[in-house]
């Protein structure tokens, strides 16, 4: 392969001239804009998910993003656990009997196809990541399971990104084919601008404004990234109360057996 | 507590086993009856902590060797399936995560509690030694660790670190081969990252013993630098220690919790929630929070050979520490001078950390360069140095008695209360 004969060839030396480039370049590149914080009910040490707002997320998702980006660490079956989106078992499988998989083959070596169950991943928009980028002008729309942990102040990143497409692009950026995003490092984003207005019909009547659909589905997302967030905050109170207690007991303790030490 | 003390066995039982293997002793007499000063502060309990840190690891991580695909393919995934399929595998996932910060955050303290009271100082000169080599131990450890989840970090950390290697001369690029199975960061570099990250917390396990066993020949050092003299010096370290290490970890522990449940990827990269891409280099490239001091030092020197001796020299140069500082007094308490000293060098490596993750130019680099050169003076200038001028202050006699003692300024040099008293203590119990 050819990086390997890059790396091992001009080794050290390479990556020290690497790391001073693209420091002192991601440094001028620094966007001047400051993420906008919408304020997410999942924020702070009792933060829960909005159900509401992670159901309508992730109909932005499957009718929206799903297009290009694929969430493989997600199965049906967490669209119905604790602490997600919590749509009832059957109207899981209703979403997943709407998606089909090649699963194995017959005895006569044909691919099975059949429709989506609870226990299969999301679907994939594309087979492989060539295809992708064939599809998207080069560029690899990145898997979105992860996108808010793998992002500096990812979930109010997001929500700034989707919502902060701007149409007059300042003169002196040359964004060629590329999209203008002030909050996309450089503002030049390979992604067209995915949510308008009423680009999705709200199934629960709400009015999809595009501040809407990007609230909801960086809500959706945050909760894709972490879906254990919930039982995690649920027992740090439990332990951290546990230990609490503990710690006035042996502050006493230490107390008491050190009084007579002088 | 009285040095004269025995342990007795109490039933038939017991006097059965200590003829035949005398663990109750033992056990009795390093754990319980063990004589300790009584004057140890809240920095003395550190060394329970890293103990604590050292069990957690090493529970957490065979739970998650249990888990874990060291598999390129499949290891990043792995992960994932431990965060959100395993029964609480995210809860042993961040702990072990976040307890390696928690371990280095402990250590740094207890070496420079060890630096601060002269600890390293005869006749704990061994202790200290080994305590370097955890420490050492640690910093493999931990990198090999960061590499497993192969992330971005995980694989460009990883490139870049082992990389330092080939610039060693003439053996550098073999060695660089043999570390990494191949000419990249592969597969075959995963499978023994992840072989040694799971022995390696053993060996430390076994450093530790060591380490143990020789505090448990001199004793403890405490924040007076003076000599155990007699036993209305000590206390037992049950339960009064046992008891104090307890209160002091519990305050640790709800610092931890706090990172574990409420914030368990701030001490971590974003990056490395991407999978690893050899194909696209992210725009920076640093370690994990506890190694960026020893990451500024390479970066501040121009020379690439020199940056990863001076790297290594940074950790190297606390193996002489007894023999580059000869002062008989051991705490700063009595040493104003390098009281000054000792606390710009804690000022030197926050620097350092701080500057290891800014971008090497500009007011940084220079920074990073007086960091560097203050870091290395402290030990090979200023500690010979302020060993043969500075005139310590006015010492009490002992633990126990706060009267001042005399002989400092009669005899001129040195101390009374050095290796006599220590003398005397060995004789006393043994």
């Amino acid at each position: 392969m050819n990086i390997s004969k890059i790396i091992f060839k001009n080794n050290f030396y390479f990556f020290l001239i690497l790391f001073i480039i693209s420091g002192s370049v991601s440094a001028a590149e620094g966007t001047t804009f400051k993420n906008q914080k919408p304020g997410f009910s999942f924020e702070g040490p009792f933060g829960k998910f909005d159900k509401e707002s992670l159901k309508r997320g992730y109909q932005v998702y499957s009718e929206v993003c799903s297009a290009c980006h694929g969430m493989k660490q997600l199965s049906f079956r967490n669209l119905s656990q604790p602490g997600g989106p919590e749509f009832s078992v059957e109207k899981v499988k209703a979403i997943a009997s709407g998606y089909s998989i090649i699963d194995g083959t017959n005895e006569y070596g044909e691919p099975i196809e059949r429709s989506m169950v609870l226990t299969d991943r999301f679907p994939k928009p594309y087979s492989s990541k060539d295809e992708a980028k064939a599809a998207n002008n080069g560029a690899y729309p990145p898997d979105l399971s992860l996108i808010v942990k793998a992002r500096v102040d990812g979930y109010n990143y997001l929500y700034s990104l989707l919502n902060g497409y701007e149409e007059e692009i300042p003169e002196d950026l040359d964004i060629g084919d590329l999209s203008y995003n002030p909050w996309f490092p450089g503002g030049a984003i390979a992604m067209y601008q995915p949510l308008y207005d009423e680009s999705v019909e709200y199934e629960d009547g709400t009015i999809a404004t595009i501040d809407q659909m990007s609230y909801d589905v960086t809500n959706f997302l945050a909760w894709a990234a972490e879906p254990t967030m919930e039982e995690r905050k649920k027992l740090g109170f439990i332990v951290m109360g546990f230990l609490f207690i503990f710690l006035i007991l042996m502050y006493l303790s230490v107390n008491r057996l050190f009084k007579d030490v002088h | 507590m009285n040095h004269d003390y025995q342990y007795t066995p109490k039933n038939g039982f017991s006097k059965w086993l200590d003829k035949r293997l005398p663990l109750m002793r033992f056990a009795d007499e390093n754990l319980l009856s063990f004589p300790t000063p009584k004057n140890l502060n809240y920095f003395y309990t550190f060394g329970f902590i890293l103990t604590m840190c050292l069990v957690t690891q090493i529970i957490t991580g065979i739970v998650l060797a249990m888990h874990y695909v060291p598999n390129t393919l499949l290891a990043f995934d792995s992960i994932e399936h431990i965060m959100r399929d395993v029964n609480y595998g995210w809860l042993i996932r961040y702990t072990h995560s976040n307890g390696a910060s928690m371990f280095f955050l402990a250590v740094f303290i207890h070496m420079f509690r060890g630096l601060y009271y002269g600890s390293y100082k005869e006749p704990r000169e061994i202790i200290w030694i080994l305590g370097v080599v955890i420490f050492l131990l640690m910093i493999i450890t931990g990198f090999m660790g960061y590499v497993l989840p192969w992330g971005q970090m995980s694989f460009w950390g990883a490139t870049v670190i082992t990389n330092l290697v080939a610039t060693i001369p003439v053996i550098g690029e073999p060695v660089l081969t043999l570390l990494l199975g191949g000419y990249s960061v592969d597969n075959p570099t995963l499978n023994r990252f992840f072989s040694l990250h799971y022995l390696l917390p053993f060996v430390i396990f076994g450093v530790v013993i060591l380490h143990i066993w020789a505090l448990h020949v001199t004793g403890n050092n405490n924040p007076t630098g003076i000599e155990v003299k007699d036993s209305k010096d000590t206390i037992s370290f049950h339960p009064y220690y046992t008891v104090k290490d307890l209160f002091a970890y519990i305050v640790f522990l709800l610092m931890f919790c706090y990172f574990i449940f409420y914030n368990p990827n701030i001490l971590g990269h974003p990056d490395n929630y991407i999978e690893a891409d050899p194909m696209l280099t992210p725009a920076h490239i640093v370690p994990e929070w506890y190694l960026l001091p020893f990451y500024a030092i390479l970066r501040a020197v121009p020379d690439k050979l020199m940056g990863v001796l001076l790297m290594f020299g940074s950790i190297v140069v606390l193996f002489f520490l007894p023999w580059l500082d000869t002062m008989k007094v051991k705490s700063a308490r009595y040493r104003p001078l390098y009281k000054i000293f000792f606390l710009l060098f804690v000022v030197s490596c926050l620097l350092l950390g701080y500057l290891g993750a800014k971008a090497p130019e500009g007011i940084y680099l220079f920074l990073s360069r007086v960091s560097t050169i203050y870091y290395f003076a402290f030990f090979l200038v200023i500690m010979p140095v302020l060993s043969r001028i500075e005139k310590p202050l006015p010492m009490p006699i002992g633990i126990s008695n706060s009267a001042l003692d005399n002989s400092v300024y009669d005899s001129g040099d040195g101390i009374a209360s050095g290796a006599p008293s220590y003398a005397m203590d060995s004789v006393n119990r043994h």
